[in-house]
């Protein structure tokens, strides 16, 4: 069995500024694990101006933030960032098990960063497990990434930015777009996405909701239905539309199978997504030998994500390394640019989510959690 | 069907390849995953439901979902979205769990 210092599950920007830093800090045996054959997680199929509030991306393509970090890691070759490995478990003697070009491996780490990502919520309608009903993410990634369009007429459900981006980036693409129907009274994503959407002519339909996909072998039409202000479905409003592919953007959550293994303390908080590992401000979780970072601590966006990556690194960094003063030093810069980036109104739902996050304070139920290890 | 002229992107692809799906010859190239593959061909229901047969596409085309398991090469439960095709590779559709012992 090999041994190292850290183990970084998942080659996102949370993983890949995690491996980074902890190298930059002065760890030496890095593993950086990621189940695609490409690293870059998400990004890669971000073809849209970023959207971060920060000066450092704002108004930069996410496939070029990508890149940016693939060229950084390959002068860095003392990191083994391997792709095509999938973390399988993470077992109770803190092994973690994966398998890479068809064979089994195990880890032991000192430390672990868990930077899976997320997956994408799905919605309960009749017919919704209908081949032509994906997520936007999916969409994305068949039309940027390989260049195939998800079929020719589509319905986009949700109107945040996932959805606004993805309906624009439909039209793009040559796609006909019929309608963005959002079920809440207000568009969720910023006004410059939301009317690129309408100057193409296509309607955002505020209080709608889908009721029923129709088909026999694949969608063929979609019902949609008007919701009154509390929510209810108003009788007599129901429209057929003719469409083969429903595009649903209604949220993610984070993607924890790994830190539900390794008995991370979960919770479940609705501003970050769903069931959470519990952490403290360093991104330490319940058990002290793995960290969290990204989209599988809590939905947020990239930057939030690289920076996360960097204060998870920073964290693990501290564990293992003799004391220095140097580390804090990053460790509270790394945090002041995290609490930069959420201030303000805009982030105000994640900073009530991570309170709610940070060692339980009023979070939801661990329904995880089981008892091997106190 | 394959995206020609983009206003951002632009897809190289290189040579054809072909590769079977239930016994025909569909076409694809090098770097697509082989449900992405068998969209561009139009095939979009992948697999079925075990218990109702109901028809089954990809949903997330990540590798998180398994909606998308198929026979590869002999190799049951392959997750499809993100496999990439090769020359001469067999696809069929699954038919119950698959059986891991009749790979060799
Ligand atoms: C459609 C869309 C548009 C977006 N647009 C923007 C935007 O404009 N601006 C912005 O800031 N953010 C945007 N985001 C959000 C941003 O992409 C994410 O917040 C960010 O990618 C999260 O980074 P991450 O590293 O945590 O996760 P990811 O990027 O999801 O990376 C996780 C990685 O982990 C890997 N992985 C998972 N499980 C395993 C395993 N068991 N073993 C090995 N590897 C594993 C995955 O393959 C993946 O590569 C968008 C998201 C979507 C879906
Ligand atoms: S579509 Fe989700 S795993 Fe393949």
């Amino acid at each position: 069995m090999q041994k190292c210092e850290l183990a970084i599950v998942g080659g996102g920007p949370a993983g890949l500024a995690a491996a980074l830093k902890a190298r930059e800090v002065g760890l030496e045996e890095i593993y950086l694990l990621e189940r695609d054959n490409f690293l870059g997680g998400q990004l890669v199929k971000q073809t849209h101006q970023f959207f971060g509030s920060h000066k450092q991306f704002a108004g930069i393509r996410g496939i070029d933030i990508a890149e940016k970090f693939k060229d950084k890691l390959e002068d860095r070759p003392e990191i083994k960032a391997l792709k095509g490995a999938v973390a399988q478990g993470y077992y109770e003697d803190d092994v973690l098990g994966y398998s890479y070009r068809d064979k089994f491996f195990k880890l032991k780490p000192e430390k672990t960063i868990l930077a899976t990502g997320a997956s994408e919520k799905m919605l309960s309608f009749p017919n919704n497990d209908l081949p032509g009903i994906y997520g936007a993410g999916a969409v994305q990634t068949l039309m940027n990434q390989y260049g195939i369009v998800p079929g020719e007429k589509i319905l986009m459900i949700g109107a945040g930015n996932i959805g606004l981006i993805v309906a624009y980036q439909l039209l793009q693409a040559g796609i006909e777009v019929k309608a963005v129907i959002e079920a809440t009274g207000r568009i969720g994503g910023y006004a410059v996405h939301a009317s690129k959407i309408r100057r193409a002519g296509i309607p955002i339909l505020t209080y709608h909701t889908i009721k029923e996909a129709r088909g026999n072998e694949e969608v063929e039409a979609v019902v949609i239905q008007q919701l009154d202000e509390d929510w209810q479905t108003v009788p007599g409003t129901e429209q057929e539309m003719a469409v083969d592919t429903i595009c649903l953007a209604v949220g993610l959550t984070p993607k924890v199978d790994l830190a539900i293994q390794a008995n991370c303390q979960m919770a479940y908080v609705a501003e970050l997504g769903g069931d959470v590992p519990v952490r403290d401000k360093n991104l330490q979780t319940s058990n002290p030998r793995v960290y969290i970072a990204g989209d599988s601590a809590g939905i947020e966006e990239a930057t939030a994500a690289i920076l996360e990556g960097e204060l998870a690194a920073a964290g693990a960094a501290a564990d293992i390394l003799p004391e220095g003063s140097a580390i804090d030093r990053e460790r509270a810069e790394i945090k002041e640019k995290l609490a930069d980036l959420r201030r303000g109104p805009v982030g105000e739902h994640i900073r009530r989510g991570l309170t709610r996050a940070r060692r339980n304070q009023n979070a939801g139920r661990d329904r995880y959690t089981r008892s091997w290890k106190s | 069907m394959r995206i020609k002229d983009h206003p951002i992107l632009e897809f190289k692809r290189g040579e054809k390849i072909t590769f079977s799906y239930n016994g025909k010859k569909i076409s694809a190239y090098p770097g697509e995953t082989i449900a992405s593959a068998l969209h561009a061909a139009g095939i979009r229901k992948l697999t079925h439901s075990q218990k109702h047969q109901r028809p089954r596409g990809f949903f997330c085309a990540i590798g998180n979902c398994s909606s998308c398991l198929m026979v590869v090469d002999g190799e049951p439960n392959v997750k499809t979205c993100v496999v990439e095709v090769q020359e001469d590779m067999v696809v069929e559709e699954q038919q119950g769990k698959g059986d891991l012992s009749a790979k060799v």
